[in-house]
């Protein structure tokens, strides 16, 4: 397939890559951009790990093409928080020991923050609602709810 | 009292702010410039004769480095815990003559991108005749089986029998003396650990002669000596670099992804990678076999258990890896903590053409644990007793004897259930609230 250049914001700012277009969001992120906050996990849309935001809303960007980026805004983890700037949920997530082996966090923060912008005052049931796209074989998800609701709670 | 800095605090993760912010570095995050990509080829059928594997129409295709087959390994032998006496060799690192299980790894692609390895492996002929395979324990245990194995039978061989025994007493004496027979089957079927992040490796060749190993093994000893005995390379040529681990639970010690990257790289003269596809991490990492437990207890009617026999099958698929050492520790444990004067244990690890199975969470003990409590829910409801009395009353005290015929020292299991009624508030008389591990006088 013909190589095409795809143009879009990440994180607030404009980038441009070479790629075959169905190449995949998180391979594109990954080997051509250096964002490695965004996890591989399955490549089958299963799992989570792999989350974005596109405009706000949770992908799974193994399974978004590149093309489908186009003109779009990408949100990554880089783009909710950094470790001299953290974002509450991250806070919450360290405080609640919300991550253990950490290779579901990326994916779980981006779709919490994702979740606390459409509704800053979700219920329990909403908020595990919304985490299941992600999976987690470590904590048992509890301390990760817990952490989403400690940021609810306190806003 | 002296003043404790630590002990009692609660203390965050070390890693918690790299793995909230997403810093933490895996195996997958590794990179090096020439890097190529490792895709294997697996066999397509549940047992067979490996008579022919053209590699070369994969070879030659565009953007193809090489392919590694069994002719390119060393010293073709995966036997994880050969240096503690478990054998003998009956897993090939890449298969050589024969097939043993559907998905066992054939010969790798090595390319420059994962999408051209992909697609060269589809070029690998193989000529495989298929034979009958043996895909359950009561098939590889039934009269006249064929023998899959190369000593002849179908199970692990402990000391010249085919199952690891513990006994104590005489349980047919305690059988006749006992006032109800109770038996039970318990069955745990397979199930795999599914981290959420797959096995992945990087090897780099040095150029003097060394390599650098990346690996998400949850074992770094396991894997360097196995490498070493592997690639018949002296320790330290090998540099291995573990690190976080994306979850493991016992699904990465097997040392089933480094060997082939290593000789990979090393016949390429490029960093390798290796990362599983979850597909793979389901269906050829190793899981956890069947174990199917026979309970027959023999108890008198004021709830003691005088008789204990158990006939155990462990399905550990086409392989040892670990099954044999976990079979035994699993037959160490199938009595129970409790005080049993007559134990009859045979526990066996038997060898079927599916996928090989290794260690899980507790390897060996949880799927005894399981199957000794709902035992003794079973025994107390056919006695009309309650299942918290009927465990206080056989649960084994300090000094008494245990099955594997060493005397118990520092049981808690009473205390451990006078802590637990009280959380749930469970009403015992008070003969279970005065009784300690220690309260047994001989």
């Amino acid at each position: 397939m013909e190589l095409v250049t795809i143009s879009f914001k990440l994180n607030g700012r404009p980038v441009a890559v070479v790629a075959s277009p169905l190449e995949n969001l998180r391979d594109v992120l990954r080997e051509k951009l250096q964002v490695l906050t965004v996890k591989a996990g399955c490549g089958q849309g299963g799992c989570g790990s792999c989350t974005v935001l596109m405009n706000g809303e949770p992908v799974v960007s193994c399974l978004t093409p590149i093309v489908n980026a186009q003109g779009q805004e990408i949100t990554t983890l880089e783009g909710i928080g950094t470790f001299n700037n953290l974002h509450p949920l991250q806070q919450a997530f360290y405080d609640n020991f919300a991550a253990q082996c950490g290779y579901c966090s990326s994916g779980m923060i981006t779709v919490a923050k994702a979740l606390l912008d459409h509704n800053p005052h979700p219920s329990r049931e909403q908020i595990i609602d919304a985490l299941a796209g992600n999976v987690c074989r470590c904590t048992g998800y509890v301390p990760i709810i817990q952490a989403i609701e400690q940021v609810t709670d306190s806003k | 009292m002296k003043q404790l800095g630590i002990v009692g605090e609660s203390v965050k993760r070390r890693d918690g702010i790299a793995h909230v912010t997403g810093q933490t570095r895996y195996v997958d995050d590794v990179s090096y410039p020439g890097m190529l990509w490792l895709k294997m080829v697996r066999a397509p059928v549940h047992r067979g004769i490996l008579k022919k594997v053209d590699v070369s129409k994969a070879e030659a295709y565009p953007g193809v480095h090489a392919v590694v087959t069994a002719k390119d390994v060393p010293n073709n032998w995966y036997t994880i815990l050969c240096l503690i006496g478990v054998g003998p060799n009956d897993e090939p690192v890449l298969a050589d003559t024969e097939i043993m299980w559907r998905g066992e790894p054939i010969c790798a692609v090595v390319a420059e991108s994962e999408e051209i390895a992909l697609e060269a492996a589809q070029l690998v002929e193989l000529d495989i005749e298929e034979l009958p395979p043996v895909m359950t324990v009561d098939e590889a245990l039934a009269e006249g089986a064929p023998a899959i194995k190369k000593w002849g039978n179908n199970t692990f061989m402990y000391e010249g029998k085919p199952y690891r025994r513990v006994f104590i007493g005489d349980v047919e004496e305690g059988f006749a003396k006992a006032d109800h027979i109770i038996e039970g089957t318990y069955q745990l079927n397979p199930y795999d650990h599914v981290p959420v992040e797959t096995q992945t490796c990087v090897v780099k060749p040095e150029p003097d002669g060394r390599l650098t190993v990346h690996s998400n093994t949850q074992a770094l000893y396991f894997t360097k000596d196995n490498l070493g005995i592997i690639l018949q390379m002296p320790d330290y040529k090998i540099r291995l670099v573990g690190g976080t681990v994306g979850g493991g639970f016992g699904g990465k010690v097997d040392v089933v992804i480094e060997p082939v990257t290593a000789i990979a790289a090393m016949k390429t003269g490029r960093p390798v990678k290796w990362r599983w596809t979850r597909t793979e991490e389901f269906r050829n990492s190793s899981t956890v076999g069947m174990y199917r437990m026979h309970y027959k207890d023999g108890v008198m009617n004021d709830g003691r258990i005088i008789a204990r026999q158990v006939i155990s099958y462990h399905d550990a698929g086409a392989y040892h890896r670990h099954s044999p050492y976990g079979v035994q520790k699993h037959a160490f444990n199938l009595a129970g903590p409790y005080n049993i004067p007559n134990v009859d244990i045979k526990a066996y690890c038997v060898y079927t053409n599916r996928q090989p199975s290794s260690a899980l969470r507790g390897f060996g003990v949880t799927p005894a644990s399981f199957a000794i409590e709902v035992q003794m829910d079973k025994i107390a409801r056919t006695l009309g007793m309650d299942p918290w009395q009927i465990r206080f009353l056989n649960a084994y005290r300090n000094g008494q004897m245990k099955a594997v015929r060493k005397v118990v020292e520092d049981a808690t299991l009473i205390e451990t259930m006078q802590a637990a009624a009280k959380m749930v508030g469970a009403e015992l008389p008070e003969w279970c609230w005065k009784a300690r591990s220690d309260d047994w006088k001989g």
